[in-house]
């Protein structure tokens, strides 16, 4: 007997020709809008005189956390700026502050509604699990059909991967908030907006906040793979350094990828600290 | 006046739940129900009635249905049947929008676990009812501000609630229920979770609270002491239905049935009966009557002392049958042979505290209330009797 193959690779094929058809405006918007964001960024990142971008970056971390953080950033950003790697390394950052950016507008809106919904959970967590296990890699061919090469793909492909941490953590924060506290809150005739952000928000962020956290930390790991199809930045410096088999060129750039991820992370988790304080 | 009717309340927690009103009217148990249907029934077409400015204490053991019925009336839980009138409204039949009013302005609520907002200040904590109504931020600081001073919290506004103690974070959680001037307060546990000292406190300023403020209070309480103490009725509750409604001295002397009499047997009386309880009449003379008349009322009621009042029954004083008869033979009169430095005790002091005054006192101790009137003496013997649970009949029905 001869069963035949079901012909999933068909049907995600058809589908995918279906949008690139149908879609396109749509496609084309977003492209532009994700390619001025990220360009916007880089060029103003590139623009000002790298010392000057250190110092406000040091300030920030300053500003943020404790003096250590500071000097890390401080020492971290100059050892880039030394190898050479800085303008690529603030194309990075603009490309993972995009998609992280475009995370957290459509994560923290989705947790929300996961929190508020069982039956939205239970579409959503599914789909989520499914973008989260499936290799990175495949995302990039449906991304450079609609977008074609360059940032935006990359960006895409980044939110896509990222974007699950801060929808779980932010369905999770709201979820934890406290059953007493939720009916405080309904107790004394809050409406439903009321509740949310005079209370299960305001509870919710230290968990939101490491979800955002991980998010960061995740479209960071996608700069090398999104480089492959033509995002600019330091990935692209460790793609070439991998296929020119050059160990050394490789260990640098990837040493400025550690420090933005680095500065990034430590940057985020005091945030949730500082927040805390109140 | 009525201000919270309540008629054949019922939840049941469950699947398809009004499967479960069919086998309530045959009389199956719960946990019948609960074995063969797989249904709660959480409250029990419980009826009953609040009247304004009353403390309605709902009492029962954890299970009994008492925090449920609580929430079903401003439904944090929605009943499955029956009616909760406030003010005549049915709040079962509101919508969305209109119970949030009633939430904002009727009706407001203590938590058992304070269930204070840590995000926020303790003035922000407070304000927090007003906040929602739209109340402008001038206006609702400066009254969440007064009920903070209210509740003996002044200075700590700006505080966080972690940084408080157990019972100032309640006290928080008073005044948060009582900044938006509800009629109605529902007290959820509300002292369960302090330690007994500050529970007293608690109860105390409570008591002294609504002696100006005269709210409706609901009070839910696993602790029949507490119920006794603050209670000016209780109802008591198992397996979600009321067993009995009445005052606590009703309650006490008069159980309804063997689960009561089991649930107040345990009781510490002489905390809970007061002088009100086992005083008796007492027998009185004006100053203008002379010593023969007042010898002669002692003869015909067997008694050796007779309380002197003026025409307001206040109290002036005893005189003694010796001292009457001496008064005869040598011309005196009554006021020469009084004994002004009379016992006296006010009519709500518990019976704990009586022990001392009344054995160490010659004469029964005259019960006096507030205007000096005298309402009655307490003999030696009634506070022993009261106390091995032959209160009541026995001891003489306290004068209402």
């Amino acid at each position: 007997m001869n069963i035949p193959k079901i012909p999933i690779g068909e049907w995600v094929e058809a589908i995918e020709l279906w949008l690139e058809t149908n879609a396109e405006p749509v496609f084309d918007a977003i492209k532009l809008l994700i390619g001025v964001t990220v360009n916007t960024l880089a060029d103003a990142f590139n623009y000002l005189p790298p010392l000057l971008v250190i110092v406000i970056f040091t300030f920030i971390a300053f500003w943020i956390g404790r003096y250590r953080i500071a000097v890390f950033t401080l020492l971290g950003l100059l050892l880039v700026l030394n190898l050479g790697y800085w303008e690529h390394t603030m194309e990075t950052l603009a490309l993972v502050l995009t998609a992280s950016f475009i995370s957290i507008i459509i994560g923290v809106p989705l947790g929300i509604l996961c929190a508020a919904n069982d039956k939205a959970r239970n579409v959503v967590t599914p789909i989520l699990d499914f973008m989260q296990t499936m290799p990175a890699f495949v995302y990039l061919l449906p991304a450079v059909a609609f977008f074609s090469l360059g940032v935006v793909p990359g960006v895409v492909a980044s939110v896509i991967f990222s974007v699950p941490p801060t929808i779980r953590l932010t369905n999770l924060g709201i979820r934890q908030v406290p059953a007493d506290l939720v009916e405080a809150a309904n107790a004394f005739g809050s409406t439903p907006m009321q509740k949310l952000y005079k209370v299960q928000l305001p509870i919710a962020v230290p968990t939101i906040m490491a979800g955002i956290n991980q998010t960061i930390m995740l479209s960071l790991s996608m700069v090398v793979i999104a480089s492959m199809i033509g995002a600019q930045g330091v990935g692209a410096d460790v793609f070439k350094a991998v296929t020119q088999a050059r160990t050394g060129v490789g260990f640098e750039a990837g040493l400025a990828v550690v420090v933005l991820a680095i500065i990034l992370d430590r940057m985020t988790q005091n945030l949730v600290k500082k927040n805390k304080k109140g | 006046m009525a201000i919270i009717e309540v008629k054949a309340l019922t939840k049941v927690f469950g699947n398809d739940p009004k499967r479960a009103f069919p086998l309530l009217d045959k009389g199956w148990s719960k946990e019948r129900i609960a074995r063969e249907t797989k249904l709660t029934v959480g409250v029990n077409r419980v009826s009953l009635s609040i009247e304004a400015g009353e403390i309605f204490v709902i009492m029962g053991l954890s299970g009994s249905g008492k925090s449920t019925l609580v929430r079903l009336f401003n439904r944090l839980i929605e009943p499955t049947a029956g009616q909760v009138l406030i003010n005549g409204q049915d709040i079962v039949q509101l919508n969305p929008e209109q119970l949030r009013q009633v939430r904002r302005k009727t009706m407001s609520m203590v938590f058992q676990k304070f269930a204070l907002f840590p995000h926020r200040t303790v003035i922000e904590n407070v304000e927090y009812g007003l906040e929602v109504q739209g109340v402008a931020k001038e206006e609702r600081r400066s009254k969440a501000k007064q009920t903070i001073e209210l509740v003996g919290l002044a200075g700590l506004e700006d505080s966080r609630p972690d940084q408080l103690s157990g019972g100032m974070q309640q006290r928080v959680g008073l005044a948060r229920g009582l900044a938006n001037d509800p009629q109605i307060l529902l007290m959820d546990e509300a002292f369960s979770a302090l330690d007994p000292l500050i529970r007293k406190d608690m109860q105390d300023e409570l008591l002294e609270l609504q002696a100006s403020m005269k709210k409706t209070i609901i009070f839910i309480t696993h602790d029949l002491d507490e119920a006794l103490r603050i209670g000016d009725r209780i109802a008591l509750m198992k397996d979600g239905v009321v067993v009995q409604i009445g005052t606590p001295e009703e309650i006490l002397t008069n159980p309804a049935n063997a689960y009561v009499e089991r649930f107040v047997e345990d009781v510490d009386l002489s905390k809970v009966l007061t002088a009100s309880h086992v005083m008796i009449r007492a027998e009185t003379i004006t100053l203008d009557r002379g010593p023969r008349v007042a010898l002669q009322l002692m003869r015909d009621r067997g008694i050796s002392n007779i309380y002197v009042v003026d025409k307001a029954r206040q109290l002036i004083g005893v005189v003694t049958a010796e001292d009457a008869a001496a008064a005869i033979k040598s011309g005196q009169t009554v006021e020469q042979i009084l004994i002004r430095d009379t016992p006296t005790v006010s009519p709500d002091v518990l019976l704990g505290e009586l022990f001392d005054v009344v054995s160490s006192a010659k004469i029964p101790v005259a019960v006096i209330d507030n205007r000096q009137r005298l309402v009655g003496i307490i003999i030696r013997g009634a506070v022993l009797a009261a106390l091995t649970g032959n209160s009541g009949e026995e001891v003489g029905e306290p004068p209402r």
